[in-house]
């Protein structure tokens, strides 16, 4: 009975994958591993290898890693406070949270420009207190400062989703046990929050991989980011053999590194398998 | 010391509440600028409001914009919420593969997502319009609504579902009155993601638009080379305070309701 | 508990917000309060001179605000035919959806050599002159131009042209500008905002060492990147878009520039100055053309000799203040200032230094995305 629901319930999404995912995802292959003349080749992956590629690759691993791991030790400590802190209305502040990013991305990272230019809202505010300029526009500080901003809603609501669910009771348990706070911490509220974790670094390490449209505007396009060179080689090379085999490597590394991730899900059911 | 604790507290959720909102007050107040150029204060003006109602391009795509992000999120979550619930139940392999597959399109650059779309339409001979963005928007929104209900499928407790079972209820009972309210959080929060991104998305749908759709963002990073319009501020303003409002309506309204009750 | 309170104030969406906003205003500095005059007057009336042609509509694409809208109106009134207006950010977006026809989109406007690319793939319906009797009113000298993408007009019919030149702010920099080699001064290190366009940023070092902006000789490519190796450190960044308002904001003492968007510029900030340099640049045509996948190409016909008239070109002028090939728009314009304004209709002798830009193949064109990639290699 329950495996015949099982069955039910996951067909129109195996064809629906099968359509939407497979599909596409085999045409992205075959264009990665053809030339422009049809022919099988390697050529497209090898790009990766030259040194500015390399580069890019690297610099868009090591700052999407930062912003992930700034979007985690912002949204945690900001999820407990929503979890513990009995607001008479706790879904209303959850929204609080979601709401900037209902105005449209590219509005508001033209926004965080005007915000921080070296004439900018942050720089005037600054002068008005006699304090000393601040000068990041243009810099990869400022990309992710972009990036933090952009995905944190994307930390926030899996963590406080999975922290609001932890019973009570089990933490006053370990309270009663004689556990410290830090230890009730490390051991009961941050394992059981694994699964919101992990579906947060997803949700913010895999798109500030891929985005270039900050490292244009914030970041004035003196670094650049992997996102960048694929998006080159489709935009202004209408290239899509190399733009694929590009995209396929990336694919490859963020495959490497969910997996790395994945290590630490050992809870049942997570949301992730890497 | 328990005060000076809910200080802190509340200080931290104002610094970001600060962080999340400043861009947006920056638009707010550009909104209200009587110059084009972002970098100018060329006087106070109402009129950037007043011309936004009367271009038909950013009404209709206002419209369309709405449609299409609200259709796909609800799809969405629809489809997600029921493959999540069938993943959970499946043995260790097959729900690796799964959850592999379905993780696929976020991996993508989103350039790579759009020309593959747009491909396999054409091979499939759609006429590119409403319907192909609204499936391609279902398409990159599906693995988020999983990727939000999983962790809160996984901390459900099965055995209540069985219980429920052998209490006499039809699986469908069972579901809605004993799985779904532990896991509606995470349902409702892919569907506020999906709705988020779909209202977002520029790049996949400019590739699967074809010539009569336009969405607010298209609009917008259409401008960019000659300036973005003043009426687009505007309208997020606009938009902006009404949801705003909505939730503080909603909100009160719970309350009440709440205060009747006691 | 009155502390409590006021945290709650402070804390509240609404308080913050209205915080906010009063930070935000104050920071602006409050110049000028503009004046109403800023319209340009729109008397353009529908003549009734044509017909409707195959099914009464017609799909354009064209750059995001790149007309005057309301001339829209007047040739659906003119013509009786549904228009279905759609814009696009960069040739290369147009490109792959016209190429697969995944909209089949019955006028296009892309620059010369993206046009020149799409003739040579085969990808454009030729004109019919017969159905285009404004023609008269473009300018022989800028149809001889395009000839250099498009050889015999047969496929495209020029709408705004344009140079690309050096903005600066007159107020920051101490000496009359007119070279290409104050874009590698160290003296200006980070005030100057260089070009995010490959083969605009290689025309800009190429001119300035002689070499032709059309070269595929990798020796001379090399030298120009060894030339943009050495400017990376002094510039502030690298922008197309964004130069204007952040020369507006006087974020920059010098930025790179199309020539339309320095009239407007001017008019936002009077102490920006363009000039292109005596070493010469390049000069692009952006031009109406019919894809092979037209549905509608008498509509096409029709809407391209509704755009060559000399009114709606002047009004499409006044909005967008590109300059425009149209001398019967031209000698309209009344202001005589921007009727005889170096930056919108430069001389003979500034045009005879810039060249346009030839589409020079897949293998130059990724040669020369690669060597810009390398512009941070030191």
């Amino acid at each position: 009975m329950k495996q015949k629901n099982t069955i039910l319930l996951s067909t129109p999404y195996g064809l629906w994958m099968i359509g939407f995912t497979i599909i596409p995802l085999l045409m992205i292959l075959y264009y990665g591993l053809t030339g422009r003349d049809g022919g099988f080749t390697f050529e497209n992956l090898k790009l990766i290898a030259t040194e500015e590629n390399l580069k890019a690759l690297w610099l868009s691993i090591r700052l999407s890693l930062l912003s992930t791991l700034l979007c985690l030790i912002i949204a945690y400590p900001l999820a407990m406070i929503l979890r513990n802190t009995k607001f008479k209305n706790s879904r209303f502040m959850v929204m609080l949270f979601i709401m900037p990013m209902w105005m449209n991305s590219l509005l508001r990272i033209i926004a965080w420009q005007n915000i921080l230019e070296r004439k900018g809202v942050l720089n005037t505010f600054l002068e008005f207190l006699h304090l000393p300029a601040l000068n990041i526009i243009n810099s990869p500080a400022a990309i992710v400062l972009g990036m933090v901003y952009d995905f944190l809603p994307f930390m926030i609501l899996p963590l406080y989703n999975t922290l609001v669910k932890i019973d009570e009771n089990v933490i006053h348990a370990a309270h009663d046990l004689g556990a410290n706070n830090f230890h009730t911490f490390t051991k009961i509220i941050f394992p059981l929050s694994i699964p919101g974790v992990i579906s947060g670094i997803t949700m913010v390490f895999v798109p500030s991989l891929t985005t270039f449209v900050i490292s244009d505007i914030l970041g004035g396009s003196k670094v650049l980011l992997i996102g960048n060179i694929i998006e080159q080689q489709f935009q202004k090379l209408n290239n899509w053999h190399s733009g694929s085999g590009l995209s396929l490597v990336l694919m490859v590394f963020v495959l490497i590194s969910m997996a790395l991730v994945g290590k630490y899900d050992k809870g049942e059911g997570s949301a992730n398998v890497w | 010391m328990v005060n000076f604790r809910q200080f802190l507290r509340k200080f931290y959720l104002g610094l970001i509440i600060l962080f999340l909102y400043a861009p947006i007050l920056v638009l707010v107040v550009l909104s209200f600028n009587r110059s084009k150029s972002r970098s100018k204060w060329g006087g106070f003006t109402m009129k950037w409001y007043s011309s936004m109602f009367e271009n038909e391009t950013i009404m209709l795509a206002l419209r369309d914009t709405l449609l299409i992000a609200i259709l796909s999120a609800f799809l969405a979550t629809l489809l997600g919420t029921a493959s999540a619930i069938a993943i959970n139940h499946m043995r260790k392999v097959p729900r690796a593969i799964m959850l592999g597959i379905t993780n696929i399109p976020m991996l993508n650059a989103e350039i790579v997502t759009g020309i593959s779309l747009m491909l396999l339409f054409l091979a499939l001979d759609l006429n590119l319009g409403f319907f192909t963005v609204l499936l391609s928007h279902i398409a990159f929104n599906v693995p988020y609504v999983i990727l939000s209900v999983m962790p809160k499928l996984a901390q459900t407790n099965q055995s209540t579902y069985e219980a429920a079972l052998d209490l006499g209820a039809t699986p469908l009972k069972a579901f809605f009155s004993v799985v779904f309210p532990d896991i509606f959080p995470g349902v409702l929060s892919g569907f506020l993601l999906a709705f988020t991104l779909s209202l977002d998305d520029f790049i996949i749908t400019h590739f699967t638009r074809g010539a009569t759709v336009n969405t607010l963002s298209t609009l917008i990073y259409s401008e960019t080379r000659k300036g973005i319009k003043p009426e687009m501020y505007a309208l997020s303003t606009l938009l902006f305070v009404g949801v705003l409002l909505l939730l503080i309506f909603v909100n009160r309204l719970g309350k009440n309701e709440k205060e009747v009750k006691n | 508990m009155k502390n409590k309170n006021l945290i709650d104030k402070l804390t509240h969406p609404v308080g913050l917000f209205l915080a906010g906003s009063l930070i935000v205003t104050s920071t602006f500095t409050m110049a000028g309060c503009g004046n109403e005059d800023d319209e340009i007057p729109f008397t353009l009336e529908a003549t009734g001179d044509y017909k409707a042609g195959d099914n009464g509509e017609i799909y354009v694409y064209n750059w995001g605000e790149y007309i005057d809208e309301r001339v829209i109106d007047i040739f659906e009134k003119d013509t009786g035919i549904k228009v279905y207006y759609n814009y696009f950010e960069e040739n290369e977006d147009m490109y792959p959806i016209v190429a697969t026809g995944a909209a089949k989109y019955d006028v296009v406007c892309p620059s010369d050599y993206m046009i020149q690319k799409m003739i040579g793939e085969d990808l454009l319906l030729p004109l019919n002159y017969e159905n285009i009797p404004n023609i008269s009113n473009i300018d022989p000298e800028y149809l001889k131009s395009a000839e250099n993408f498009d050889p015999g007009n047969l496929y495209s019919v020029p709408y705004c042209w344009g140079t690309v030149g050096i903005l600066y702010n007159k107020t920051m920099v101490d000496e009359p500008i007119d070279s290409w080699g104050v874009l590698f001064d160290e003296k200006y290190s980070q005030e100057i905002l260089m070009i995010n366009s490959v083969r605009d940023a290689f025309m800009i070092a190429l001119t300035y060492l002689g070499y032709s902006q059309n070269t595929t000789n990798e020796a001379e490519l090399d030298e120009a990147l060894a030339l943009l190796q050495k400017q990376y450190p002094l510039v502030q960044g690298y922008f197309v878009d964004q130069v204007r308002d952040k020369m507006i904001g006087g974020e920059a003492a010098i930025g790179v520039i199309y020539s339309g968007e320095a009239i407007y510029t001017q008019r936002e900030n009077e102490d920006l100055v363009y000039v292109v340099p005596k070493e010469g640049s390049n000069v692009w045509i952006d031009g109406w053309v019919i894809p092979k996948t037209a549905q509608n190409k008498e509509n096409a016909e029709a809407w391209i000799n509704f755009c060559c008239r000399a009114d709606v070109a002047l009004a499409n002028f006044n909005y967008i203040t590109y300059s425009t090939p149209n001398k019967a728009a031209r000698e309209l314009i009344t202001d005589e200032e921007i009727r005889n304004s170096e930056i919108a209709f430069p001389s003979s002798e500034v045009l005879n230094r810039c060249e346009t830009f030839r589409y020079l193949g897949e293998e130059a064109e990724a040669m020369y995305l690669n060597k810009w990639n390398q512009r941070g290699n030191q």
